[in-house]
């Protein structure tokens, strides 16, 4: 298991590499002189002069490159240039925000998306798979923002059950307004993966169901919940594990829209202002934590999965 | 197990009469699958609005009519009312799916084009050609899909014409994996062999032997793409970034609705529901096609 931990961890780098090298040449691909471009056009020739050689936007592109990773590593995105304030600080506070939204996401993606699918598979045929599988279906194609729109509609404008946008109250909350103010958007967002988690683990189960090892799990008189519920899906994990896994960038990059929506103050809401304002450090630093820790992200799905399958770590 | 079944087909009914499965046309592989069907029905709704807006009496999209502001569905004069400007949704809803459905299909030729060559060049040469392109795909990956189309168009800035190439370049990576499994697979097979043995080039090789070959696996991936197209472009253009008034689509047309919930809102439901089953439409499509061309690919 070191090995392979050691192995994949080293398959990271060049991903973090490449990673680096987008984000830092974001500002020199944009149309027109970073310098320019951060002081506006009212700027005297001379101030982006000066601005350009702070910057050190005249010295040789590797050079810049280094020191702007140099930067990054110890924790210095530079100031917003419409807040006027560090990056960082601002960057993890909306990462929070949006890490509750994306867990909140989860949690309804995993209890729904694989409970539906697991029942689905123990009632094969019935009317019960058939609605499920239905309406599974339908959930793969619900655009985001067309799932959040009803469901503002629904519960928070005709029925007022839930809070329509926001984290907490005006005044301010505790976590009990901060769960009402989250169902509605980690809903809305976890609503797809949770309709492709509930095909998926269907089908899973219904392969792993089929096993001999399950046959003779039944012959020895396991019980029926222990077979299904023990036998089964710990085998049938590994694949759920593996669709989790794609789910989470997909939740991720769908925080933007369901942030927007709802108004949650996340790091998705706060980069569509940012590229709006154009205000590239705000832009960088964003697109660099949410890409870093998507990639460890992966790692951890693919440690879990050869914990799950020692055939994998052994390949 | 199926020989005996042909044998007692063939001596019941006449050669003539019996039909191999592999030979069914896809059309009647595609009509056993009901939902497929269903799918493709919702496909020719969208395609149908996209083209007849021009040739169907409908009223001017952009006419402002301000006394029939938010008027409701079945309004006189009004079959699915108006918007907060008083325009016609009806009329706004089909000239609106031209830009959708450019939108969609443009970047999904993109993606599909770029993607293909990356995953045949890839697969094909190997070595550093393939360590090259395959870490770029990697890096690509490594970015939650959405992102990278909002990175994109940071770099770029909001608009249609740079909304398009984003969403196309977060689906390069899936053309590209797919295409590059099969090549793998295609390069080693007996009749790319021999076309070699007899002298083909690398360029008859690649786009006579192995794209040809892989046609069936790039429709449907392809197909089951625009789905995804159309609720990204959607998706862009409600946040701001997408298509740009004066010009609208679908997604901008759910954008300016939202504003009006309080008031009926269909203004924003209708757009809503419009685009969710198109990409329904294209989703079942692709569903059936791959079970109709490929059944191996079902859990992909």
């Amino acid at each position: 298991m070191r090995k392979y931990l050691l192995g994949r961890l080293a398959q990271t780098i060049p991903v973090l590499f490449g990673i680096s090298i987008l984000v830092f040449a974001m500002l020199h691909l944009a149309p027109g002189d970073p310098a320019d471009m951060l002081l506006g056009s009212e700027a005297t020739a001379e101030s982006v002069e000066k601005l350009r050689h702070d910057m050190g936007l005249d010295r040789p592109l590797v050079v810049q490159y280094v020191a702007w990773a140099g930067r990054m590593v110890k924790g210095d995105m530079g100031r917003s240039t419409v807040l006027n304030r560090q990056v960082l600080p601002e960057i993890v506070k909306r990462f929070k925000a949006t890490l509750i939204l994306t867990a909140g996401a989860l949690t309804f993606a995993v209890v729904f998306g694989v409970g539906i699918g697991i029942l689905a598979a123990t009632y094969q045929h019935s009317v019960f798979d058939s609605v499920a599988m239905l309406i599974a279906l339908a959930g793969v194609s619900m655009p985001i923002f067309f799932t959040g729109i009803a469901a503002i509609l629904i519960f928070a404008m005709d029925l007022r059950w839930l809070p329509s946008s926001g984290m907490y109250p005006a005044a301010g909350g505790d976590i009990f307004d901060l769960l009402r103010h989250l169902i509605l958007p980690a809903v809305t967002l976890g609503a797809v993966s949770a309709a492709i988690l509930a095909r998926m683990t269907r089908s899973a189960m219904l392969e792993v169901i089929r096993q001999d090892y399950v046959r003779t799990a039944r012959a020895k008189g396991v019980g029926e919940r222990r077979v299904i519920w023990v036998h089964a899906l710990r085998n049938a994990s590994i694949t759920i594990v593996t669709v989790l896994g794609m789910q989470f960038g997909y939740l991720l990059g769908g925080s933007v829209i369901t942030e927007t929506v709802f108004s949650w103050p996340g790091i998705g809401q706060m980069m569509v202002r940012a590229i709006q304002a154009r205000d590239y450090p705000m832009v960088q630093g964003g697109v660099l934590l949410v890409a870093t820790s998507f990639v460890f992200v992966n790692l951890a799905v693919d440690l879990l999965y050869a914990w799950l399958d020692p055939r994998i770590r052994y390949s | 197990m199926s020989k005996p079944t042909t044998e007692m087909a063939a001596t019941e009914t006449s050669p003539s009469e019996v039909v191999p499965p592999l030979r069914q046309s896809l059309i009647a592989r595609l009509a056993r699958n009901r939902l497929s069907l269903v799918g493709a029905f919702l496909v020719a709704v969208a395609g149908f609005m996209a083209l007849s807006a021009p040739f169907l009496p409908l009223a001017d999209p952009n006419a402002v009519n301000t006394a029939d502001r938010l008027a409701d569905i079945g309004s006189p004069g009004h079959l699915l009312g108006a918007d907060e400007l008083g325009r016609y949704i009806l009329s706004r809803l089909f000239w609106r799916a031209r830009i959708t459905l450019a939108v969609s299909l443009a970047a999904t030729a993109i993606a599909m084009t770029v993607g293909t060559i990356m995953g045949l060049v890839s697969g094909y040469l190997l070595g550093w050609a393939d360590t090259v392109i395959s870490r770029v795909v990697d890096v690509l990956m490594a970015f939650p899909f959405f992102l990278l189309a909002l990175s994109e168009i940071a770099i770029l800035g909001p608009g249609l014409l740079n909304g398009m190439p984003a969403v196309a370049l977060v689906n390069v990576p899936f053309f590209a994996r797919i295409v590059r499994g099969t090549t793998l697979t295609l390069r080693e097979s007996d009749f790319v062999l021999a076309a070699r043995g007899m002298g083909a080039g690398h360029s008859r090789i690649l786009f006579r032997h192995i794209l040809l070959n892989s046609v069936s696996t790039l429709i449907i991936a392809t197909t089951l793409n625009i789905g995804w197209m159309i609720t990204a472009a959607a998706a862009l253009s409600l946040l701001g970034l997408g298509v740009q008034p004066p010009t609208s689509d679908w997604g901008t047309m759910l954008a300016s609705g939202r504003q009006y919930l309080s008031a009926p809102p269909h203004t924003s439901l209708l757009p809503g529901l419009v685009i969710f089953f198109t990409v329904l439409g294209f989703n079942l499509l692709g569903d059936g096609l791959r079970d109709a061309l490929d059944p191996r690919m079902r859990e992909v």
